[in-house]
């Protein structure tokens, strides 16, 4: 057993618990998630070893997400201010959104006119204070979302719901003729031409998110729109259209 | 010294079949079941979230708060389901136990719940219940130095024995018996040791080492099912 998960090491990471030793010796430097001790560099957290170069890491599997600068995330007003809006982007720490980072003219005695509470919006993340992230709307691709629907998956499997240079959302918006938008903590929106679209959909999202550690991932998802009757021959010209507007959303993303 | 021979057979050092599981819960942040012979123990992790009532916000750290529960069908006779004495303990309990491993520093004005909940109760609830907690705390992302593993260690008449049952408990041969619940971690630092009974220093001392002895039983078994958890998925 333990021979086999060594191994394996070279290609697969190992999942390891808090306290757990990952490297012996110095040969290794501690990377996020892990601390130097006298007998080896220790895990702090539950996640995947990850040993590239000489730097070893633990990814994390669950927990709160962790906002960075840069971050496209999809958050809901939770309260309006003098100097703007408060935004829930499932963090422990609220984000706060600056009438200054709005690029329109806004009455300040009617936030609520631009965005009121409970609406859901497409946010960046500008930066990281003392009290939280702060937000900017400047760019046409971020606001208030309209219409479609909204639901929440675990912020670290955004990744893998991506996949490698956008290549399984592609998929995905190509197969579903939908738009889909995935905030780095976690929020997805999809929006489609009729409800039934939008919710298969999230169908495949989840699907996406729930096989997250299976390898071949991509060709399971194929598997799962043939076993749901969506066959790439019929759908990639009917949603030609759709994935040339995707195309350009995505563009406009970058 | 005529050892006592315990009522199940078991060896002194000897414990319950015992299993943990986790992501039982899906609507928790983490979740964590831990099984040690009749007791079972259900734990689920929320958070870290904002700290309400605000008073209680801690601008420094985050706070760990647990909540402990016997279920009123975890026993023979039904026990009322609202907060008692004891369960107000036991929870200020797990929260000693399982505070000094966590790293949450980095979460001010933020809280971390942790209710655990006994489905079935036969004596060693609060061994269980902090087992599942330190399960669902790492399953939950929490950061951690260290994972805590508690064995509920005791004494009868005069023999040592460790993860005492019900029927153990209410021993009354002899000088009768002696609760030691233990908590440690897996470098075998103590974060919580409750006494209730009569017992020399030299035993105590036996105690601790036996326990020491079968909590890295207790601690690979947290680790496979922590393990085991991704391995299902893939």
């Amino acid at each position: 057993m333990v021979e086999e998960t060594q191994k394996n090491e070279t290609q697969k990471r190992e999942v390891v618990v808090p306290g757990e030793i990952i490297v012996q010796g110095d040969d290794f430097l501690p990377g996020d998630g892990t601390k130097k001790q006298e007998e080896g560099i220790m895990a702090l957290r539950y996640g995947l070893a990850d040993k590239s170069d000489n730097l070893v890491r633990v990814i994390p599997l669950s927990g709160p997400y962790n906002p960075r600068a840069g971050n496209v995330v999809i958050g809901k007003v939770v309260m309006l201010t003098e100097g703007g809006w408060v935004i829930d982007i499932g963090t422990p720490k609220t984000a706060f959104l600056s009438l200054t980072e709005v690029p329109m003219y806004v009455n300040k005695n009617a936030l609520d006119e631009v965005m009121d509470l409970g609406d859901m919006g497409i946010f960046k993340i500008t930066g990281l204070g003392r009290l939280g992230a702060s937000l900017s709307i400047k760019s046409g691709f971020f606001g208030k979302i309209n219409e479609g629907i909204v639901f929440k998956i675990n912020p670290h499997k955004v990744p893998r719901i991506i996949g490698k240079e956008g290549s399984m959302i592609k998929l995905i918006k190509e197969r579903t003729g939908c738009k889909v938008t995935v905030g780095q903590n976690g929020v997805v929106w999809i929006k489609g031409d009729e409800i039934d679209k939008e919710l298969f959909a999230r169908k495949a999202v989840e699907f996406v998110a729930d096989k997250s550690y299976i390898e071949g991932l991509t060709d399971k998802v194929e598997q799962f729109f043939k076993d749901h009757g969506i066959e790439p021959s019929e759908t990639e010209t009917e949603n030609k259209e759709n994935s040339e507007e995707n195309k350009s959303d995505e563009e406009k993303k970058e | 010294m005529a050892e006592v021979k315990r009522p199940d057979g078991r060896k002194k050092d000897e414990l319950r079949d015992f299993s943990g599981e986790v992501g039982i819960i899906p609507n928790a942040d983490g979740s964590a079941k831990y099984k040690s012979g009749d007791t079972i123990a259900v734990a689920a992790v929320y958070g870290p979230k904002k700290m309400h009532p605000q008073h209680q916000q801690d601008p420094e750290k985050g706070v760990l708060r647990c909540t402990y529960n016997m279920n009123s069908f975890s026993v023979d006779d039904r026990i009322r389901p609202a907060p008692s004495r004891r369960s107000k303990e036991i929870s200020q309990i797990v929260e000693w136990a399982l505070e000094p491993v966590l790293l949450i520093d980095d979460f001010p004005n933020t809280v971390i719940d942790v209710h655990v909940n006994i489905i079935q109760a036969d004596a060693g609830t609060r061994c269980a219940a902090i087992n599942a907690a330190s399960m669902a705390l790492a399953h939950a992302g929490i950061p951690m130095k260290d994972m805590v593993s508690s064995i509920a260690a005791g004494k009868l008449d005069k023999t040592v024995v460790m993860d005492l049952n019900k029927e153990e408990e209410d021993f009354e041969e002899g000088e009768g018996p002696t609760d030691i619940p233990i908590s440690l971690t897996q470098k075998g630092e103590i974060t919580h040791l409750q006494l209730d009974g009569k017992i020399s220093k030299e035993q105590l001392k036996e105690a601790i080492e036996m326990s020491k002895k079968v909590c890295k039983d207790i601690y690979k078994e947290q680790r496979r099912a922590l393990k085991d958890f991704v391995k299902q998925e893939e």
